[in-house]
């Protein structure tokens, strides 16, 4: 084990399989100054040929990395903010998503876009999305969002060694936290979901950046009302571990999941909307839907705040699913 | 020959290169064949034998036949939703590809891409695009690949003046001369974007874009195959040297319909017969057979090529009429390798 920033863990999944393959190139718009630091040093150590800064072109960016996959190349782009998917989305969504089929399987796409998304920081509206619905929806995408360093680096190996386009998201705002990464080759398997905890009273499922307040909102749960919760993480939206989540509200019967896109048709909607298809029998209550509400995300620091689902948010929404009110705050 | 370029590379100076005798019946052959095998399948449209309408490719053969003559084995294209030319200059198998169009199960993307999406990667189609433009990132991509990989391959994208007013264009002229990209950009100005003609919605020429990005760029009669030819062969040197990207404009003129079904549904006309009589007046195929006849090739000979044409095209049309729906089942196996979707 080794104790690990979730930004360093990123560098050293990409250092790790850059080394490993030398198939592997990188480009995007500002890798090697790399203001997030994920992808520092790798232009240095891997030359000019394969770690490459673009102009700012994300909407060709894209459909590059699917002919230079479909070429032989083995593509990690660096898309910066998520909200700059939607400027490239046609190299995603049409051709990405879709050119492995259209060909009736004759090509393989081994693409990882990276991106980093999130709230609560004062970046703005066109800076802060979390657009895991659009992803989500296209049906030939991975789509990624790991919780912890650990995870991010298991979970991008696999992207990177992977022959399918994936998105993957970094929790934005999470990269400087530490966490213990395995040692060695470490790689995470897509369609798992870990137990963080298991309670079994209510099951709270939390997706990437939303794994910290749901954390903290279990431990508040714990201490102050007694309610143990199995908080699930699914590190991967897509392929979705149904089961994990299906078999934690079998135990509990009752769900709350917290996810960082807007509500209307977010991702924790689907969960949701699973839940109630293959697992309605076992539910005690109705199911809680933590999100953003359907604004933009505001500047103003005040005005931001609560509009990120927060632990007090999930505390009230998982005692609503037992029938219990928050107690009120001094 | 219009050229257009500011910063041109010596080595796009117009030369007079000529096609030999047998370079030349070789791609009349190939322009024969792809005019036969768009014939039948509009007639395969018009008696209903296929699932949609089809964008035929007849009046452009030059274009597609003088640009993948200069092209090798390994070398990529990306295509378009017109995109059955360039599939067969590409030494396409013209059985996989009408049962394509007829959506079956031995079709080169086992019915699932259909006449928009004819791609065949083993004969070097990286993709057709009905996204009008979608193919110019795809093949700015296949040429950083092809750089990377140092084997001097280079990849050619085809699109039309209606893609020349998307943004990637411009982004991948951009990209592609900052790095020497080996790429040549191929637009095929038919006249038409859609039904919008191209001067309604298109500003100035577009071989003129390139000079902007310090790129060559050259327009030729995209009619005369061996204009197309003598632009190409540059170009793609050019590209397979390291040199960078080629914009070229081939102004050409569909003759057919935007797409079979058109009469259908237009509320009006598009365009005057008479101009599309005039273009017919400069059909690609008779200036390349005279020129054949006046260099000796017998009349029967030119005959039998197209007779070989229509019996290819009628027996593979048969080959695909009878051919079995794909399996529905199939496309779960489809969007992902080796992963459920």
């Amino acid at each position: 084990m080794a104790r690990r920033r979730l930004m360093h863990a990123l560098n050293d999944a990409l250092v790790e399989e850059m080394e490993r393959d030398e198939r592997v190139i990188l480009f995007g718009e500002d890798v090697e100054i790399s203001m997030f630091g994920d992808t520092k040093g790798l232009r240095e150590r891997f030359g000019p040929r394969r770690v490459r800064d673009t102009p700012i072109s994300e909407g060709i960016l894209t459909g590059m990395a699917v002919g230079a996959a479909a070429a032989g190349q083995r593509v990690v782009v660096h898309m910066f903010m998520a909200n700059f998917l939607y400027t490239g989305f046609d190299g995603i969504a049409n051709q990405a998503a879709k050119l492995r089929f259209m060909t009736g399987g004759q090509v393989r796409l081994p693409i990882t876009f990276m991106v980093l998304y999130g709230g609560g920081r004062a970046l703005g509206a066109q800076h802060a999305d979390t657009p895991f619905p659009m992803l989500v929806n296209l049906g030939g995408i991975n789509v990624v969002a790991p919780t912890n360093a650990a995870d991010t680096k298991g979970l991008l190996k696999t992207a990177i060694r992977g022959d399918n386009p994936t998105v993957f998201f970094e929790p934005g705002g999470r990269g400087g936290e530490f966490g213990e990464v395995p040692d060695g080759d470490h790689l995470v398997p897509f369609g798992r979901a870990a137990i963080v905890r298991g309670g079994g009273d209510a099951t709270v499922v939390a997706v990437g950046s939303m794994m910290k307040p749901a954390l903290q909102a279990a431990d508040v749960l714990e201490r102050t009302y007694g309610v143990a919760v199995d908080l699930i993480d699914p590190r991967t939206l897509v392929p979705l571990d149904e089961d994990a989540i299906l078999a934690s509200v079998a135990r509990t019967g009752r769900l709350v999941v917290v996810d960082e896109s807007r509500d209307r048709c977010s991702f924790a909607s689907h969960v949701a909307a699973v839940v109630g298809d293959r697992g309605f029998a076992s539910l005690r209550a109705p199911m809680k839907r933590v999100t953003v509400p359907n604004v933009a995300l505001p500047y103003a620091p005040p005005a931001e705040k609560p509009l990120i689902p927060n632990p007090e948010r999930i505390v009230a929404a998982v005692l609503e699913t037992l029938g219990r009110a928050p107690l009120a705050t001094p | 020959m219009d050229t257009y370029a500011v910063n041109a590379n010596p080595s796009l100076d117009p030369t007079l290169e000529q096609p030999t005798r047998d370079e030349l019946l070789a791609m009349y052959g190939r322009m024969v064949l792809i005019r036969r095998v768009e014939e039948r399948l509009g007639d395969d449209f018009t008696a209903g034998k296929l699932p949609q309408s089809v964008h035929l490719y007849v009046g452009q053969e030059a274009c597609a036949v003088g640009v993948c003559a200069r092209l090798e084995d390994g070398d990529w294209v990306a295509s378009t939703h017109r995109g059955h030319g360039h599939y067969l200059a590409r030494d396409g198998d013209v059985r996989g590809l009408f049962a394509e169009v007829f959506g079956r199960r031995d079709g080169i993307c086992r019915g699932m891409g259909g006449s928009p999406h004819v791609a065949d990667f083993s004969k070097g189609i990286i993709g057709a695009n009905a996204v009008v433009g979608g193919g110019i990132g795809i093949a700015t991509g296949a040429a950083l690949a092809a750089q990377m990989q140092d084997r001097g391959r280079v990849a050619v994208c085809f699109f039309g003046d209606g893609a020349a007013a998307q943004g990637w264009l411009g982004e991948a002229l951009n990209i592609a001369a900052l790095w020497r990209l080996p790429l040549v950009l191929v637009c095929e100005n038919n006249g038409f974007a859609e039904f919008m003609p191209t001067a309604t919605v298109t500003a100035g020429s577009i071989a003129s874009r390139a000079a902007g990005y310090g790129v060559p760029g050259v327009a030729v009669d995209g009619n005369d195959l061996i204009e197309v030819w003598q632009a190409a062969g540059p170009a793609v040197a050019r590209a397979r040297a390291g040199q960078g990207p080629t914009l070229l404009e081939l102004r050409t003129y569909r003759t057919r319909a935007h797409t079979e079904s058109e009469s259908g549904f237009l509320s009006r006309p598009y365009r005057t017969v008479e101009e599309v009589e005039d273009w017919r007046t400069r059909d690609p195929l008779p200036r390349v057979r005279d020129r054949l006849s006046a260099a000796g090739v017998r009349d029967d000979e030119l005959d039998t090529i197209d007779a070989e044409a229509r019996r290819l095209a009628a027996e593979a049309s048969a080959f695909a009429e009878t051919n079995p729906w794909p399996d529905p089942s199939v496309v779960y196996g489809l969007m992902f390798h080796d992963q459920e979707p």
